[in-house]
């Protein structure tokens, strides 16, 4: 009698924590949405931003978001793919590999102003990369690196012994095993850490005001040459993102309607992870029924 | 055809300090079917992983002695050990298709051996299926999935996916045990069929099925090797006492 008590009680309590997580995130949501939807328009998301006046849009701060998470993606999966990969496949269980574990893990905790700092110094100054995006990119690689290279792992992890084993039986290599068997079937774990790590580029702002800059040149969104100074595409240009504009507007705007536009950006930001939430997932079963042609 | 079988001189093999396989020699002919039998624990699936190195991935797995297939000694460290695993084929105990299709399954490894030729591989996956009892089953659904497929046409599949790269020799760890009875008679008599070309070597727990379908068997205890004979001889009139005990069920 008693231990079905307990065990009621139990279930109660953990129904409500778990309750109360999701009426906060939900409470949270919310918030932002109402908030901020008013102020969305097609003007706002494309118009540039403006100093003194009403009616600044984010334009190219969203464009500066998007194009800083593909270029620190395109420097965080390989180099993370290729560590994790050597962490589950390569590495004989030993000092030098917990030593390596134990290095990852202390990457990821640090504060993200430190990893600012670090990229100000080294790749801003050091490296002489300035202020860009390109700098920006690093730091963010930085922090988003650890998460890839445990994901990977673990993702490489969760296959069945047998499966590696039946394709090394074929008198198949051992890197076509991981590429062609073991990865397709490590993919939905390995998506998911992407997405985590790229919703933490998308938010990220301490890290990025001394290595992306908190400014924005003039932009031709008709000049498409990456080289060109004043050219979108160009990795060598500073570039504010979205959430370093919204930290600035609600820290030092002049403009009347910094509120406004705050808000307004706050809910492009959550709209854009959700968004992009979803059709990363959506894209992984894609991927993972190709591979597998599983229905 | 080759005349193909494989030779195994003073193997033995070691967990750390435990040793799991101690001391054996065998030969397996060509166009035969081992049995390997003997109760849990007694080494006999090391023995046969340790044939086409698959031990080689355990961590802390020592192995020593000489495994021959043909001229060339499986345990020389110089050996390519993934050329070598083409030649010996391996089915594990419960199922394991590859998470592709049933096509897939079968082409992987002769695609990765060098044959891109769509007719060819068309051909090969076909005639590799129809071996293993599957082609009438599977022929209209090849591009779907292998995951789809019963226990007993997934591990058929892995035997047509294993011969598909033209192996001398097939190891079997208890291929039937994860299957239902019917599914069970269609692999024996499988393997029946396959031995007219293929060495194979099986390691079972049914020691009717070992009766069933091996033509010699080798009964294995706490690592050694007890006794290896025909198995007529083996079944009906064991030269050794623990033989006779265990197949009559007196312990295991």
């Amino acid at each position: 009698m008693k231990a079905r008590t307990v065990d009621k009680i139990a279930t109660g309590i953990i129904m409500a924590v778990a309750g109360f997580i999701i009426l906060l995130l939900a409470g949270f949501l919310a918030y932002i949405i109402v908030r901020g939807f008013g102020h969305i328009s097609y003007d706002f998301l494309t118009s540039p931003p403006q100093t003194f006046r009403e009616g600044g849009g984010i334009g190219p701060q969203l464009f500066n978001s998007l194009f800083l998470l593909v270029l620190t993606m395109m420097i965080t999966i390989p180099l993370g793919l290729g560590a994790g990969i050597y962490m589950s496949e390569y590495a004989k269980p030993g000092r030098l590999t917990d030593f390596i574990r134990l290095t990852v893990e202390v990457l990821s905790s640090f504060p993200s102003i430190v990893v600012g700092l670090f990229g100000l110094l080294v790749f801003v100054n050091v490296f002489g990369f300035g202020f860009s995006l390109f700098s920006g990119a690093l730091a963010l690689t930085v922090f988003n690196l650890p998460l890839m290279v445990r994901i990977t792992e673990q993702g490489l992890r969760s296959v069945p012994r047998e499966q590696k084993e039946a394709s090394l039986a074929l008198g198949i290599s051992k890197w076509k095993t991981i590429t062609s068997v073991m990865l397709p079937m490590a993919v939905p774990v390995i998506l998911t850490g992407t997405i985590l790590a790229s919703g933490r580029v998308f938010g990220e702002a301490a890290a990025l005001l001394f290595t992306a800059g908190m400014s924005s040149p003039r932009l031709d969104f008709g000049n498409w040459n990456p080289l060109d100074p004043t050219s979108p595409l160009n990795p060598f240009r500073p570039a504010e993102t979205l959430a370093v504009h919204i930290w600035k507007i609600n820290s030092e705007g002049i403009a009347p309607d910094a509120r406004d536009i705050a808000a307004g950006a706050s809910a492009v930001l959550v709209m854009t992870v959700l968004a992009f939430n979803l059709i990363a997932r959506w894209l992984g079963r894609l991927v993972y029924r190709k591979f597998t042609s599983s229905r | 055809m080759q005349d193909i079988g494989l030779k195994s001189k003073n193997l033995s093999v070691f967990y750390g300090e435990k040793q799991a396989v101690k001391d054996i020699s065998l030969d397996f002919a060509a166009r035969q079917v081992t049995a390997l039998i003997g109760p849990s624990g007694c080494g006999k699936s090391t023995f046969l992983r340790s044939l086409n190195r698959m031990n080689d991935l355990i961590p802390g797995a020592k192995i020593t002695g000489e495994v021959w297939i043909g001229d060339q000694n499986i345990l020389n460290p110089k050996t390519d050990v993934v050329l070598l695993r083409q030649k010996i084929g391996m089915v594990w105990q419960r199922p394991n298709p590859f998470h592709k299709s049933i096509y897939e399954n079968i082409a992987f490894g002769p695609r990765y051996h060098g044959i891109r030729d769509k007719r060819k591989l068309d051909e090969l996956v076909e005639q590799s299926l129809r071996k293993a009892a599957l082609w009438e089953e599977t022929k209209d659904r090849l591009h779907k999935s292998a995951l789809a497929l019963s226990g007993g046409q997934q591990q058929r599949l892995c035997i047509a996916r294993s011969i598909a790269v033209k192996p001398d020799i097939i190891l079997m760890d208890e291929p039937a045990s994860a299957l239902d009875p019917v599914s069970t008679a269609k692999i024996e008599e499988l393997i029946a069929e396959l031995k007219q070309e293929y060495c194979i070597i099986i390691v079972t727990h049914n020691m009717h099925q070992a009766a069933r379908v091996s033509d010699r068997t080798a009964f294995f205890l706490m690592g050694e090797l007890v006794e290896f004979d025909k198995t007529d001889k083996m079944f009906t009139n064991p030269a050794n006492q623990q033989t006779s005990d265990y197949i009559s069920g007196r312990f295991g």
